[in-house]
C-alpha cells in the first residue's frame, strides 16, 4: 500500500506520460479504499440476505447521494490543499432559498432553483476571492462562511421547515424502474457529476493545473498556470456543486429543512479522505472520493440491517478515517526520500 | 492491504458488539425499530432502556438508530430506510424535525410499516400512525401554575430559558408556561414562542447544561432582577442554578422545569430547582413496542394519541396545585 508506484507518480507529476484510462483510474490511492468496499460488501452479503439486492444498493446510493455531491466539491478544493467546512452550510442556504423562493414567494420552480444555484456559486466564490485576494487560509475562511451561511439560512427561513413543494423541486427524488430496482434521477445526476469531475481533473489543462497548484502553488504559478485565477475557478464551481446537492437533498426529503447540512462539511471531508485523497493537497481521485462515500454508507446500511447500534457505525468510520490519513502519509514519506 | 483486514475486523468486532445486546436470529423473530433524535440524552437512553426490555420479554427483536445532534432530519430519514430494508413490522420514532421527517414516514406506511411517534408529534400528527407523548403543552401549564401559586401575588420578572428556534416541544413547554403562570394567553396549536411583558429575558440553550448557564449569565446581565426562571430541561435548569450561584442569588431565584430526569429530582431535593414537570420515557417505549409486537401479530394497528401522562414533583407542595414528592420522583425517575 505505501509503496509508490508509477501509477501514483503520475498523479503527483501530471506532466509525465499517461498509462490507460483504466489503470489511471484504479490508480493505487484508489485501490484501498475500493478493497475495503469490497470486504464490506461482502461480510454484509454473507451475514445478511437482505443487503445484496438491487433495490438494497439503489437505497444505499440514494443514501449518500447529497453527501457524496458535496464530496466533489470538496475534493476540488482539497485537491488544492484548501479545506471547505462551509459546504454543508451553504447547501442548507441553497436549499431553503430554492424551497421558500419556490413555495411562498410562488417563483416558478425552475427559476427557484437557478437562484439557488447562483447563491451557492456566489458563496463559494466569495470563498474563493478571499482566499485568493486577501490570501488568508481556507479553513478560515470556510469557517467564517460556515456561520454566515448558517445564520442567513436561520434568518431567512426564519426556523421553519418549508413543505408542499411543487412536484418539479422534487424531481430528482423519482424513480425509473431497471430490472425490477427504483433507481432515482438524483443517483443518476450524482454519478454523471462524477463522471464529469473525473474526466476534467485527468483530461483538461484545467484539471491538472488543479493537481499542480495543490502539489506546489508557487511552482505551478512559475511554469505559468494562473493560479488564483484557477483558486477562484475551483472554489466557484464547488460553489455550485454545494447548489446542485441542495436540490438532491430537497429531492430526497422534499421539504426545504434549515436545519440540514448540520455535520455534512465534515462528513464530506470524510468521504474525501477514505476515498484516499491527500489533505495536503495534489494527489487523489474524486473516483475515490466515490468509494469513500460509499462505504460510508454501506457500512452505515449494513450493520442497521444486522440490527447493530447505529453508533458502531461512527466507531468504524472513525478507525477508517485514522487508517486511511496514516497510509497518506506513509506514502508521501515514502515519496519523499 | 492491511487496510481492509482492518475493516474486516472493525465489522466483526462491531457485529459481535451488537450481537450480544440484540442476540438471537431474525428468522421469525418480530422486528422493531426504534428510533431516536440522539443517542446519549438519558431521556432517550431510557427510552432505549425500556424498548429493549419490552422486545426481550416479547420475544421481538430490537433496532436502533439516532440522529447525530438533536435536529438531524437525514439521519433519521435514513434509519427508516434502512430498517424498512431490514423488514421490521413497525417504527418508533422521536422525530427530530417534526415536518421534514413526514415524506419518510409516508413511504415506510405505504409498505405496510406501522409508524408511532414517540415524545413528539409529527407535524401533522396524522402523518403517523399514532403517537405515545407526553403532553408537552400540559407539562408547562402545571409548572407554570405552580410558579403562580409559588410566587404569591410577588411581580415576577422571567426568565425563559427555551431550547432551540423551532422545535414544537420547546415551543409548547414555553407557551405552556406562560398560560399557566397566567403571563400570556396561548393554545396548544401556537407555532412561535409566546411574549409577555413580564418576560424579561428568553434565550436558547438546546437542552444543554453549559449554555444553559451562559444563557442565565446574560440574563442577569440584562436584568439583574429576574426572579423566576423557566427552563426547557433539567440540565438547563441547573446551569442556570450555577450562574445565579455565581451572582449570588440562588436563594431569591425560583428556577422551574420539565423533564424529571434523575438528576433533576436530585436538584429538586438539594434545593436547586422548585419544581418540575415529570414525564416518562420508559413508559413511552414499552406501550410503543407492546403496539408494533401486537400490530405483527393481529395485523390491528394503533391509533390516535395516548398521553403518557406527567406529574409536578416538589417538596413545597402548593395548595390547589396537585403534586408529588421527590420520594415519587425518584422512584419513577430516568437517566
Amino acid at each position: 500500500m505505501a509503496k509508490v508506484t508509477p501509477a501514483e507518480r503520475a498523479e503527483a507529476a501530471p506532466a509525465e506520460a499517461a498509462p490507460s484510462l483504466l489503470r489511471r483510474a484504479l490508480a493505487l490511492s484508489t485501490l484501498g479504499p475500493l478493497i475495503a468496499l469490497l470486504i464490506a460488501v461482502a461480510f454484509f452479503t454473507a451475514r445478511s440476505d437482505r443487503f445484496l439486492t438491487g433495490g438494497n444498493l439503489s437505497l444505499v446510493v440514494q443514501q449518500v447521494m447529497v453527501v457524496g455531491t458535496l464530496a466533489i466539491g470538496q475534493t476540488l478544493v482539497i485537491l488544492t490543499a484548501g479545506i471547505d467546512l462551509s459546504n454543508g452550510a451553504v447547501m442548507a442556504l441553497g436549499n431553503v432559498v430554492i424551497a421558500k423562493l419556490a413555495v411562498d414567494s410562488g417563483m416558478n420552480p425552475l427559476l427557484a432553483i437557478a437562484v439557488g444555484l447562483l447563491v451557492c456559486a456566489a458563496f463559494g466564490a466569495f470563498n474563493g476571492s478571499l482566499v485568493t485576494g486577501l490570501r488568508l487560509p481556507p479553513f478560515i475562511v470556510t469557517l467564517g462562511t460556515l456561520n454566515i451561511a448558517f445564520a442567513l439560512t436561520h434568518i431567512y427561513s426564519n426556523d421553519q421547515t418549508i413543505s408542499n413543494l411543487p412536484s418539479a423541486l422534487t424531481f430528482f427524488g423519482n424513480t425509473f424502474t431497471v430490472g425490477g430496482t427504483d433507481i432515482t434521477y438524483g443517483t443518476v445526476l450524482m454519478l454523471v457529476l462524477y463522471v464529469v469531475a473525473w474526466y476534467v481533473l485527468r483530461q483538461t489543462a484545467a484539471g491538472r493545473h488543479v493537481y499542480a497548484v495543490g502539489n506546489n502553488p508557487e511552482a505551478a504559478r512559475l511554469t505559468g498556470i494562473q493560479t488564483r485565477r484557477l483558486l477562484l475557478g475551483v472554489y466557484t464551481t464547488a460553489g455550485l456543486i454545494y447548489g446542485i446537492a441542495a436540490l438532491l437533498l430537497i429531492a430526497r426529503t422534499s421539504v426545504g429543512d434549515p436545519q440540514a447540512g448540520a455535520t455534512d462539511n465534515l462528513d464530506s471531508i470524510t468521504a474525501v479522505v477514505l476515498g484516499g485523497t491527500s489533505l495536503f493537497g495534489g494527489r487523489g481521485s474524486v473516483i475515490g472520493t466515490l468509494l469513500g462515500a460509499l462505504i460510508v454508507g454501506i457500512v452505515r446500511n449494513g450493520l442497521q440491517l444486522l440490527g447493530v447500534r447505529s453508533i458502531y457505525q461512527v466507531l468504524i468510520t472513525g478507525i477508517l478515517v485514522i487508517l486511511a490519513v496514516a497510509v497518506d502519509q506513509l506514502a508521501r514519506r515514502r515519496q519523499a526520500k | 492491504m492491511w487496510i481492509g483486514a482492518l475493516v474486516a475486523l472493525a465489522l466483526l468486532a462491531a457485529a459481535c458488539a451488537g450481537r450480544s445486546s440484540s442476540g438471537g436470529s431474525s428468522g421469525e423473530q418480530v422486528q422493531v425499530g426504534l428510533i431516536t433524535k440522539t443517542e446519549t440524552n438519558p431521556f432517550f437512553v431510557k427510552m432505549k432502556e425500556g424498548a429493549t426490555k419490552e422486545a426481550q420479554a416479547k420475544g421481538a427483536k430490537l433496532l436502533t438508530a439516532a440522529g447525530k445532534f438533536d435536529g438531524d432530519n437525514a439521519s433519521q430519514v435514513t434509519a427508516i430506510e434502512n430498517m424498512v430494508a431490514a423488514g421490521v413490522k413497525g417504527i418508533l420514532i422521536t422525530p427530530s424535525d417534526t415536518k421534514a421527517i413526514v415524506p419518510a414516514v409516508t413511504k415506510a406506511r405505504d409498505k405496510g410499516v406501522v409508524v408511532i411517534a414517540l415524545d413528539t408529534p409529527t407535524d401533522p400528527q396524522s402523518a403517523v400512525d399514532a403517537l405515545f407523548a407526553t403532553n408537552n403543552y400540559n407539562a408547562g401549564l402545571l409548572i407554570g401554575k405552580y410558579a403562580k401559586a409559588a410566587m404569591d401575588s410577588k411581580p415576577a420578572k422571567i426568565a425563559t430559558l427555551d431550547l432551540a428556534p423551532g422545535i414544537t416541544v420547546g415551543i409548547l413547554r414555553h407557551n405552556g408556561f406562560l398560560t399557566g403562570y397566567g403571563a400570556a394567553n396561548v393554545d396548544q396549536n401556537a407555532t412561535q414562542l409566546a411574549t409577555s411583558p413580564q418576560v424579561v429575558c428568553s434565550q436558547d440553550t438546546q437542552g444543554d447544561q453549559a449554555k444553559g448557564q451562559t444563557a442565565m449569565e446574560n440574563c442577569l446581565q440584562k436584568s439583574p432582577d429576574i426572579n423566576l426562571v423557566y427552563t426547557i430541561n433539567e440540565p438547563a435548569a441547573l446551569g442556570a442554578y450555577n450562574a445565579l450561584k455565581a451572582a449570588g442569588k440562588e436563594k431569591s431565584v425560583m428556577i422551574v422545569s420539565v423533564d424529571g430526569g434523575c438528576t433533576g429530582v436530585q436538584a429538586i431535593v438539594d434545593g436547586k430547582i422548585a419544581a418540575t414537570s415529570q414525564q416518562y420515557p420508559l413508559k413511552m417505549a414499552t406501550v410503543g413496542v407492546d403496539a408494533v409486537v401486537d400490530f405483527a401479530k393481529t395485523g390491528k394497528k394503533a391509533t390516535g394519541y395516548t398521553d403518557t401522562g406527567v406529574t409536578l414533583i416538589t417538596d413545597k407542595a402548593q395548595p390547589g396545585v396537585p403534586s408529588k414528592d421527590t420520594k415519587f420522583g425518584l422512584a419513577n425517575c430516568w437517566g
